[in-house]
């Protein structure tokens, strides 16, 4: 298990940081279409963003911040973002994902719906590999047990 | 001589390659495996994204001075993005077996106490008897 | 108008349904069960729907997002397609109703809404390997259907983490054999579309570089449908599997890996490129040939019936690749048709497997002695399945197996008609020992008291969950002989490619 250890260096600069690597994890989900970046990346920064509250203070700590009820709820609703973009696509008349066709229900043009509709997918993508991530890592540092235990 | 120098991505790549393959067949212990995969899938990779580079001062594939501006962006002068795209999806893709690969460690540990494949088989083998 | 969208919805309906049942299992683990055959269902519907539309009108194009291709992703769907989707979906739909019991025996119950999810995604993945037009697209789907697998495969018993783990290293490596394979195509044409490479592929044939792709896919298909000698991981792993996975992954995994090797052989490269100007073809036909025979002579040796279940799929594998392997129009015909087939098959051999082991909890073919007094619909149903596995008629194994010996007579591989009649006779071998068992051992009790073995042995029927399926398998087996003729004629026959 992880052990609370007593090093208020460490935890003040964490609690210092977190929010600063949050905010760039979200830009970097945003500027995916010009700069290096997009869904996978930006997760994976807001994921570490969790895990370094994980490392510096207790695993309880971080249970309580994002309990694994939130952890399984956001597994799934970052794919439903995605699949629901595109059903919605669907929906609308077009074929599965043909973004052009929320410009029908988006006050904007075909080609910013086509922007839009990717910008949504990638912010699904980006919660998605965020919890996934995160149940990742939990699974591997307690050794399966967490699950055991929350039951 | 021209093959190595000019070639040399593919050198590169089949010797990782080679090396990962090596490991997964050859070690006895899991977690050594799952590394000779992780060098196997990433190998590829690292392949895949050296073939995308082009001669000629091709730089990489960031649209220069974007903000603001609304022109096309020329194409002859960046690379080839098609095949960091589907690395992008190939890397997630190792990264996900990894993890289910690391979780089923886990539970083998757990049931035998040991990590090395010689010694579970054995243990399974007594069981059946 | 929703019939225009079918092949998008046959993926998407189970991808949604899936992450639902993992949100709704955290509260109430009740509908998980059936969100799942929800899904399964509407994936049927939407398979016959394409079915039907492709018999009527031809190959379906379907491009995903507007895109045109080769800019875009595009959904092919024709006659071959078609017939695996339906296949697929069905058994699924089937082996998914029979799991309710299984399941509840077998693993804890907090896991089960996540064996849905996973099973659902499993379907989905297989789905959509087989309805993709693109070659990439197979890639990612290929990797979602093998993760999957691993996953359910490793809920086993007691030797099954460490199979799934070596099935882990082995799948891993043949993906990545198929990644490699479609690099090297992308970078001597610049797409990735099935279609457009085989228009940009003929003027290529002679370079080195679409050789080596050419060898990497059909290593990296190998691994995947498990083609002697690339077989190992498949007999520990769905030994050790829950029984409801080994029946589905059994009848289906390993043949849409035999349809990835037909697109790849036939569709991406054509078909003269395999035939003449590589020994491709002869190359697979001996291997194929040793495959059979390999099957089941290692059959015979088993003990364990789930193990011996699993030789004899290497052995249909084997048959599958020969067919493909003789280049002509009976032969390819007999492939497509025992792949139909051979799904039907061993989903209901496993399934009756499963459903004694539910009951009975034997194993191995000493304790299914006198089976037929205990349970006589699953023993018949067994009989069935044997008797399809061995090809006698009217049961569909035995006119897949004949249009497989006219291929190979046809074009006068002797040797190969003779492997195909030496494993059909070894396999009579496997069944009829356990048959024996089965249906004509004397029964004995425990005590070995003369008086009371007189004493009738309770009938006690697999429950009727678990029959219905096992009975749809048998009718399907009985069915598809009956009408393997109108079959043929009316979608195998479009699928054999041009030239042959």
């Amino acid at each position: 298990m992880i052990i609370l250890l007593e090093d208020i260096i460490i935890k003040t600069i964490c609690r210092l940081l977190i929010p600063f690597i949050q905010l760039f994890g979200l830009y970097v989900i945003a500027h995916g279409h010009g700069s290096p970046g997009g869904g996978f990346q930006g997760g994976c920064i807001l994921a570490a963003s969790f895990i370094l509250i994980l490392v510096a203070f207790d695993l309880a700590e971080a249970k309580r911040r994002f309990s694994e009820k939130m952890n399984n709820f956001f597994n799934s609703f970052g794919v439903f973002l995605y699949a629901w973009t595109g059903w919605m696509c669907l929906l609308l008349g077009g074929n599965y994902l043909d973004y052009g066709k929320l410009s029908k229900i988006l006050p904007v043009d075909a080609v910013h719906a086509r922007y839009y509709g990717v910008f949504a997918v990638e912010v699904g993508v980006g919660i998605t590999v965020m919890a996934i991530m995160i149940s990742i890592f939990l699974d591997l540092i307690t050794g399966g047990k967490h699950e055991e235990e929350s039951e | 001589m021209e093959y190595i120098i000019a070639k040399y991505n593919y050198w590169v790549y089949i010797v990782l390659m080679m090396i990962g393959f090596y490991a997964m067949i050859g070690k006895r212990n899991l977690v050594k495996k799952l590394l000779g995969m992780n060098v196997f899938q990433w190998a590829i990779i690292l392949y895949y994204v050296s073939i995308a580079s082009k001669k000629g001062g091709a730089t990489i594939p960031i649209v220069m001075g974007a903000h603001g501006h609304y022109e096309p962006a020329q194409a002859i002068q960046y690379l080839n993005p098609l095949p960091h795209c589907l690395m992008l999806t190939a890397i997630v893709v190792g990264v996900s077996t990894t993890g289910v690969a690391l979780a089923l460690i886990i539970m083998i540990h757990r049931r035998y106490k040991t990590l090395e494949e010689d010694e579970i088989l054995e243990s399974l083998e007594a069981f059946r008897k | 108008m929703i019939s225009d969208q079918f092949p998008a919805l046959i993926i998407v309906f189970p991808l949604i349904i899936a992450f639902f049942i993992n949100i709704v299992g955290w509260w109430w683990k009740r509908p998980c069960f059936y969100m799942s055959m929800l899904a399964l269902s509407v994936s049927f519907i939407s398979a016959v729907g394409i079915l039907n539309t492709v018999i009527s009108k031809g190959t379906i194009h379907y491009r995903l997002g507007g895109w045109e291709p080769p800019w875009g992703i595009e959904y092919v769907v024709d006659h071959l397609n078609a017939l695996i989707l339906v296949i697929v979906s069905f058994v699924g739909l089937v082996v998914g109703i029979y799991s309710k019991k299984s399941i509840e025996k077998e693993i804890s119950e907090a896991k089960i809404p996540q064996f849905y999810t996973i099973y659902t995604l499993l379907v989905m993945g297989l789905l959509g390997m087989t309805v993709t037009g693109d070659a990439f697209n197979l890639y990612v789907l290929l990797e979602i259907a093998s993760l999957a697998s691993y996953a359910l495969i490793a809920l086993g018993e007691d030797g099954a983490p460490l199979a799934s783990f070596n099935y882990v290293i082995m799948g891993t490596i043949g993906a990545c054999f198929y990644l490699l394979g479609v690099g090297y195509l992308y970078i001597v044409t610049g797409s990735l579309n099935m279609a457009d490479l085989s228009q940009l592929l003929p003027n290529l044939y002679h370079s080195k570089a679409v050789l080596v792709a050419f060898a990497f896919l059909m290593v990296g298909v190998a691994i995947k449908m498990a083609f002697f000698p690339l077989h190992i991981w498949l007999p520990d792993a769905y030994t050790h599997a829950p029984s409801a996975v080994s029946a589905f992954v059994a009848g289906t995994m390993t043949k849409v890996g035999a349809y990835v090797m037909i697109r790849v052989m036939f569709t991406i490269f054509k078909p003269y490129f395999s035939t003449e100007m590589l020994p491709a073809t002869t190359i697979l036909g001996w291997i194929a040939a040793a495959a059979m025979i390999y099957g089941c002579i290692l059959a015979i040796a088993q003990k364990d019936i789930k193990r011996m279940l699993c030789y004899i799929i290497i052995a249909e594998v084997g048959y599958i690749v020969m067919g493909v392997s003789v280049g002509n129009r009976m032969g390819f015909t007999g492939a497509v048709l025992h792949i139909v087939n051979d799904a039907f098959m061993m989903a209901c051999l496993f399934l009756v497997v499963g459903a004694v082991y539910y009951k009975t909890g034997a194993r191995t073919i000493g304790e299914y002695k006198a089976l037929f007094k205990k349970m006589p619909l699953t023993s018949g149903s067994f009989a069935i399945g044997a008797l399809s596995v061995i090809g006698i008629p009217p049961t569909c194994g035995f006119f897949s197996k004949w249009y497989l010996v006219l291929g190979a007579i046809n074009a006068q591989q002797w040797l190969f008609a003779a492997a195909l009649l030496v494993s059909s006779l070894l396999s009579a071998v496997v069944f009829f020992r356990v048959l024996q068992n089965i249906f004509f051992a004397p029964s004995e009790s425990a005590h070995g008291h003369e008086s009371e073995t007189h004493v009738e042995i309770k009938r006690d029927e697999a429950p009727a969950s678990m029959l219905i399926p096992i009975f749809i398998t048998v009718a399907g087996i009985l069915l598809l002989g009956a009408y393997s003729g109108q079959i043929i004629s009316t979608i195998i026959q479009f699928t054999v490619p041009e030239g042959f």
